[in-house]
């Protein structure tokens, strides 16, 4: 394959996808493209649907229509674990670490579960390389349980990394930390993607996410309502009415009675 | 001198900084809208103020006194009253015994009676429900009742929190109606809403928070149309 012919590459292929729960359309007709090597943002209002779409990418709920295309492999209605065989791997919203376990350990468990087998023996290097490369080998003896919120967030990353994904789902990594360690971590991110892993990023600090991401998808009511380069989604009216209300329902209220 | 005032307010939680160095002021009598994409620190800054989410450092004073270390209930007695986000109604108690619990207050518990006929006529509704459990209210019911029972607490700064979220626009239409009544009769309230571009046509002034810190402020209807609200959201 030429370098161009693996730019190209869809890693992964979103058609059609929907959700409901209840009487709620969570995702309605989700349609994308990810090309590998790149970063694609998603945004939308709170509740719009971002973490059920990467639980419905990753097999935490099946779909109830539409396909997902990994590694050109249909994984539609997979269980997360075998979609994590196929290298792809996601950090979560709230981080659970093994809190009785060491950092080490929990990131040798990620190790573990990634497409590559690796014996327990490989599994530790694998995970000593990665807590060096977010930078939290100097904490790899202490207890996951006693880290701080940005050691966790780290270490809830190198978990996923240590799997070795060619996939990386990112849900809020930058959450609860503050403006210097947001700079650090999306410097990381940046260096994970010239590794050659691609990401899909969910993120509501918002000029962290439109300065990482090469696009932007931008979900409201489940519904994708716009699609292109930040600058692009960052003007367009939809998404402005999204994320500010509707101006025309201000004006009414303020000329009625 | 302003009727509420907040100087360089940092609070947060455990070890997680939520506002960084918040300074605000309210004047008598008006509607303030504060705004800021999510996470911003909205919902923290208004347990601040009320004395839910202990302040780190900084002031708050209000009507001239040192307030900033108050209990909730201490700042209530003194009328400030937050109509909290997801409503936290008495949802096994009724409508009229909700009503009652926000005039647990001494001052509003001697006017109960007026005060009750005085929001029974903002809430036709309610009146026509007071029996029944407020938990069987539908969404835009159970949020009339949440300011309701804000005001039975006569409050003196009324603040919201989200006061439109998950709310079909007719209901969200009249609730606002209601704001622009109780503006005219002259109550100060904080309005702190998703809607940005109702919140701003329904306010006199506007404060927008971005990662803890108030970015801009001003007129509501020149923040209306700045662009940089729309890049405090967006980012770009």
């Amino acid at each position: 394959m030429t370098a161009q012919q693996a730019q190209d590459e869809i890693i992964l292929s979103v058609r059609k996808v929907s959700k409901r729960f209840g009487g709620l359309q969570a995702l309605c007709d989700v349609t994308f493209d990810l090309p590998r090597g790149q970063i694609l943002g998603l945004i939308g209002p709170n509740g719009a649907g971002k973490t059920t779409l990467f639980n419905a990418i990753n097999g935490i709920y099946p779909p109830e229509q539409g396909r997902v295309i990994f590694r050109g492999t249909d994984i539609t209605g997979w269980q997360p674990y075998n979609v994590a065989r196929l290298g792809m791997a996601r950090t979560h919203q709230i981080v659970r670490p093994l809190n009785e376990l060491t950092v080490l350990e929990n990131v040798v468990a990620g190790a573990c579960f990634g497409h590559e087998h690796h014996p327990l023996g490989q599994a530790r290097v694998i995970a000593s390389e990665v807590l060096a490369f977010v930078e939290l080998a100097a904490r790899h003896d202490a207890l996951a349980g006693s880290l701080n919120v940005a050691q966790k967030k780290r270490l809830e990353l190198a978990r996923a990394l240590a799997a070795r994904p060619h996939l990386l789902l990112l849900d809020e990594v930058l959450a609860g930390l503050n403006p210097k360690e947001i700079d650090e971590m999306i410097r990381v991110v940046r260096q994970v993607r010239e590794q050659g892993i691609t990401i899909l990023i969910i993120e509501h600090v918002m000029h962290a996410l439109m300065s990482v991401s090469d696009r932007v998808i931008v979900l409201d009511y489940g519904e994708q309502i716009a699609a292109g380069t930040p600058a692009e989604v960052a003007n367009n009216p939809r998404v402005i009415e999204a994320y500010l209300g509707d101006p025309e329902l201000a004006e009414r209220m303020m000329t009625s009675a | 001198m302003a009727y509420l005032e907040v100087t360089d307010l940092t609070s947060g939680y455990g070890e997680l900084q939520i506002l960084w160095g918040v300074s605000l002021a309210l004047e008598r009598g008006q509607l303030t809208a504060l705004v800021g994409s999510n996470g911003a620190g909205k919902t923290t800054l208004l347990r601040t103020i009320m004395g839910l989410t202990r302040p780190w450092h900084g002031k708050i004073s209000f009507e001239g006194r040192d307030v900033t270390r108050l209990a909730a209930h201490a700042k209530a007695d003194l009328g400030l009253i937050l109509v909290p986000e997801g409503r936290q109604l008495f949802t096994a108690m009724s409508v009229y015994e909700n009503l009652e619990m926000g005039a647990y207050t001494r001052r509003a518990m001697n006017n109960l009676k007026s005060n009750l006929e005085r929001v029974y006529d903002l809430f036709p509704r309610l009146k026509e429900r007071s029996g029944q459990k407020a938990g069987t209210l539908s969404g835009g019911e159970q949020q009339m009742l949440a300011v309701a029972r804000g005001l039975m607490a006569e409050p003196r700064i009324l603040m919201f929190d989200e006061l439109s979220l998950g709310l079909a626009p007719v209901l969200v239409m009249s609730l606002f109606q209601v704001l622009r009544r109780l503006k005219t009769e002259g109550l100060t309230m904080l309005l702190v809403e998703q809607n940005v571009q109702l919140a701003l046509a329904v306010s006199d002034y506007a404060f927008v928070l971005s990662e803890g810190r108030i970015g801009i402020q001003g007129q509501a209807a020149e923040v209306r149309k700045m662009d940089q609200v729309r890049r405090v959201y967006l980012g770009i």
